[in-house]
């Protein structure tokens, strides 16, 4: 995962991040929306609790490459390479003026295409400085 | 994430390491140990029903369990799905799994060397010894030919199965 940039807002403005996300070459993640049932999604979610002076969190993903795999007669629906998730935010009507750190997890499951890893999920932190 | 291994051939048999021994238990609650299959040939086969590569193999292992079953042969898959035999069982009775199925946890995949790729597919002799070792998607004509060559070899020794790290450590 790469960095996130911090974001500024005053209250009640409506903020947006980018969180760049990085594949490995030779493997792929489960797009948001597998191909199949089977599959685990790439999900980004935000607990209110560890959301600091940020609410909402709602989660734009890419749009998904179709891919196929020796594992599977069809093409997957997958990231790979480079890319962003965007989480929309606002910025609490009640929050004090300062810098802050909002966290959430984000949970995916890689696999090359002979083998596959088992799910992770690794924190997410966006820095934040309400104005 | 650990680059997928080649498929391997067979091991000389002075260079093949005793299979550890577990105890896990299967969709019934039955505790099974690898030491129960003493003197068969055995796939041990460590999968998820999330793993497409996978999905793959498990048919070539019923294949497997069907014909060669009556001469000393069985295989036993080991689930890593976290969520446990709410989706294994399932998924079991879809695909018509024919073979005994455990569920694994981590200090039996790490006694198997971490297994984190999946499907990971060892080969074990009559013996008790790792023959082979397969990590992802195999060649199922490495797994089939693999198979019948260990079933022509009688076991070198009568009582020397599985070593049990836990017992050998004093720990219960």
């Amino acid at each position: 995962m790469g960095e996130v940039q911090k974001v500024a807002g005053k209250r009640g403005a409506a903020v947006q991040v980018k969180i760049p996300l990085a594949v490995d070459p030779g493997y792929h993640v489960n797009s948001d929306k597998p191909s199949l049932d089977y599959l685990i999604p790439l999900k980004l979610t935000w607990d209110k609790a560890t959301m600091g002076a940020l609410e909402g969190g709602g989660v734009v993903y890419p749009k998904a490459t179709q891919e196929k795999y020796d594992f599977e007669e069809k093409p997957l629906s997958v990231f790979t390479g480079n890319f962003d998730l965007t989480a929309s935010f606002k910025v609490a009507a009640n929050a004090p003026a300062g810098p802050g750190i909002a966290s959430g997890k984000l949970k995916y499951q890689a696999c090359s295409n002979k083998a596959c890893y088992p799910p992770k999920t690794v924190d997410v932190s966006i820095p934040y400085q309400v104005q | 994430m650990s680059p997928v291994k080649a498929a391997s051939e067979l091991k000389p048999e002075n260079e093949r390491h005793v299979a550890p021994d577990f105890a896990l238990k299967d969709s019934d609650g039955k505790v099974v140990h690898l030491s129960d299959y003493k003197g068969k040939v055995v796939v041990l086969d460590f999968w998820a029903t999330w793993c497409g590569p996978c999905r793959i193999e498990i048919p070539w292992f019923t294949d497997l369990q069907r014909n060669q079953k009556d001469k000393g042969f069985e295989v036993l898959g080991v689930s890593m799905d976290d969520e446990g035999w709410e989706v294994v069982k399932p998924f079991l009775s879809e695909v018509g799994v024919n073979y005994r199925v455990v569920m694994g946890n981590d200090s039996t995949a790490q006694a198997y060397g971490g297994v984190d790729a999946l499907p990971t597919t060892f080969l074990i002799d009559r013996d008790g010894k790792i023959a082979a070792v397969h990590v992802g998607l195999a060649n199922k004509k490495d797994i089939v030919d693999g198979v019948e060559k260990l079933l022509q070899t009688a076991p070198k020794v009568a009582d020397n199965r599985v070593a049990d790290p836990a017992s050998s450590s004093g720990a219960k």
